[in-house]
């Protein structure tokens, strides 16, 4: 479970004070579907970076499964940021020059897997998102859809608890948008923690809840039953 | 899949960076390997030319300079013959043999030759006979104080050949000539030819083998005949001693100059004390090379790294946010390095020691194989530097921050 207890953050920009994140509470039980929105420069990605571990607040707390995350270390965060968390990206961000099973192995290799525990655990997760006929071609070799696709496998590599996923369709045709908002759903049916940065009120109709950010202050705006 | 799979798969990703910066470690290596393998082979061919030919001197006329040790008498000045005379009545310790020699300007059927008048051992054992200091032990020194390790000047043996090794020859005709292989071809002859020299016809006793030297241009004959035919009168231009061994050369040079202090004394090592300056100073501007080629190389893969850093921000960010640690990343990088310098060293061994091959024979009249240890020092050498070059644009990548990964970050 997150809790986030006062989190403020702010930049400093050309000798300016930006405030990202206002006095923002913010509590995400297990197994919760969050959608995030809110206008460009609301605060949504400081958000996301803030709760991925990778981006320390400048005052309050960020808690997970009850231990201060950012009282850890640097090295400890990233740790954990591999075992519990995955990402989900706009531009999907896989590895130009590896393969579509290679991509799926990296997480798996910095987690320490063997080689033939990468490849089996790779296979498994193309074949749950239907790319089992993709493994050895290379990201420029597929669509968008399929590219997205290799990018939840990835996500799921390494069974995280939670996934993090910033504008996960912003790339994608209402096709593929609906397939890939599928799986997340399939997903947090798994028990999964999903938090969710869109700006598609279509998109955001899958989630539990709605979290509105506003000048960098979380207001809750929707209740919804599981799609 | 390991780090190294992705280290070797995003090398050849971007080839040609990697192979810019692979050029400049190699030239670096192919710098250092060629003039040291040169210098290295040079300095044994010496080394095995000295011993080759023992503890040599030579007496020369004062104002000669010399520069090369089988031109010796070549310089055109002059001393009395008389002086060889001298120098076997004293009989030294430590003196083997005596070579005087003159060297005039003659013509075979209208093509200019050197001809270089030798004396031949046995006159030593007539003007010893003559002198009635009797005809056992050496005729022009004596034993006393003499090493035991002798140079070998072919005593007691009359294969004329021996001129190219031994540079004395126990008989010589008055009428006979001795050819360098490289003037034998030139003249179309062989043993057992008659040549017309000076006016007189002189029959070819042997064509001695190739020495490298020039030597192999030369011709030989009777040192008095030279004189007679060429009216240079009783008169040489060096006179060459072959000493017992390099420890009584030492003792022996007092002596000589004692004994003709008109004269000026050289000993070989003076001699090869040039080209062995050389050679230092090669091997030193080999490292000097070997610096600036790496400094150069090492710019070239710092620069290509950073380049390397910038274009992949988003992917090591992916990296960092799906797991990967500063370290992981730091080791991506240095990785990355140290295959370039580990093959750039290799390939800069093989390539400086093709060129040190192929320009050895060329340059020095040397035959150059492969030095293994310079294989580990190219690599060594590369890998250090192209690893120290990638420190800090490594560090920057590990120091990245990934939230960059984000949408609009």
């Amino acid at each position: 479970m997150y809790q986030l207890n006062s989190v403020t953050q702010t930049y400093e920009r050309r000798g300016q004070i930006v405030t990202a994140l206002d006095n923002s509470d913010l509590t995400i039980p297990d197994n919760d579907f969050i959608a995030i929105v809110g206008p460009s420069g609301s605060g949504k990605t400081t958000l996301l970076s803030v709760l991925g571990g990778m981006l320390a607040p400048s005052t309050g707390d960020v808690m997970l499964d009850g231990e201060s995350l950012y009282d850890l270390s640097v090295e400890e965060r990233t740790a954990l940021r591999g075992r519990k968390i995955g990402f989900v990206f706009q531009s999907f961000n896989l590895i130009s020059w590896l393969t579509a099973r290679e991509n799926v192995q990296i997480p798996l290799m910095l987690s320490g897997k063997t080689a033939k525990q990468q490849e089996e655990r790779a296979m498994e997760m193309l074949d749950r998102v239907g790319l089992s006929d993709r493994t050895d071609h290379r990201p420029s070799e597929m669509s968008q859809g399929q590219q997205q696709r290799v990018a939840l496998a990835r996500t799921l590599a390494n069974d995280p608890q939670i996934i993090l996923a910033d504008e996960p369709t912003g790339n994608l045709d209402s096709e593929t948008r609906q397939q890939v908002m599928s799986y997340l759903n399939e997903f947090h049916q798994d028990g999964r923690t999903i938090v969710m940065v869109t700006h598609d009120a279509d998109t955001a109709a899958f989630a539990h809840r709605t979290i509105r950010l506003v000048a960098g202050v979380t207001h809750e705006v929707a209740m919804a039953e599981a799609a | 899949m390991k780090l190294r799979h992705m280290i070797w798969k995003e090398l050849w990703q971007r080839p040609t960076p990697m192979l810019t910066s692979l050029l400049a470690v190699t030239l670096g290596v192919t710098a250092l390997v060629a003039i040291q393998n040169i210098t290295v082979f040079s300095e044994r061919k010496i080394a095995g030319d000295m011993e080759s030919l023992g503890a040599n001197v030579l007496v020369l006329p004062p104002s000669v300079t010399l520069q090369d040790y089988y031109g010796a008498d070549m310089h055109g000045h002059t001393m009395p013959e008389e002086y060889v005379t001298r120098l076997a009545l004293a009989r030294l310790p430590g003196v083997e043999n005596l070579a005087p020699k003159l060297c005039v300007e003659a013509e075979v059927d209208t093509i200019p030759v050197t001809l270089t008048g030798i004396l031949p051992r046995s006159e030593f054992q007539a003007k010893a006979a003559w002198q009635g200091l009797g005809m056992l032990g050496n005729a022009v020194g004596s034993d006393r104080g003499c090493c035991a390790t002798a140079a070998d000047i072919g005593e007691g043996d009359n294969d004329p050949n021996s001129l190219a090794t031994t540079r004395t020859i126990a008989e010589l005709g008055d009428r006979d000539v001795i050819l360098g292989c490289d003037l034998a071809s030139q003249l179309g002859a062989k043993t057992g030819d008659t040549l017309p020299l000076l006016g007189e016809d002189f029959t070819v006793l042997t064509v001695l083998p190739s020495t490298g030297t020039i030597d192999d241009g030369r011709m030989f004959a009777h040192l008095h005949s030279v004189q007679d035919l060429s009216d240079a009168g009783p008169v040489v231009n060096v006179i060459e001693i072959m000493a017992c061994c390099e420890d009584a050369a030492g003792g022996l040079i007092t002596n000589l100059s004692a004994e003709l202090p008109e004269t000026r004394i050289v000993t070989i090592a003076q001699v090869v004390q040039t080209q062995i300056a050389v050679n230092g100073l090669m091997s030193r501007l080999s490292w000097v090379f070997l610096s600036i080629l790496l400094l150069v190389g090492g710019a070239s893969i710092a620069s290509v790294m950073y380049a390397n850093v910038t274009e992949r921000r988003k992917e090591i960010g992916t990296l960092m946010a799906i797991g990967a640690s500063r370290n992981f990343v730091t080791q991506m990088f240095l990785g990355k390095a140290a295959v370039l310098g580990l093959a750039g060293g290799a390939a800069g061994f093989v390539v400086g020691t093709i060129v040190a091959a192929v320009l050895g024979p060329q340059l020095l009249g040397i035959h150059v194989r492969p030095m293994p240890m310079l294989l580990g020092v190219g690599m060594g050498t590369a890998t250090i530097v192209a690893v120290a070059a990638s420190l800090l644009p490594a560090r920057r990548a590990a120091g990245l921050d990934p939230c960059l990964v984000f949408n609009d970050a």
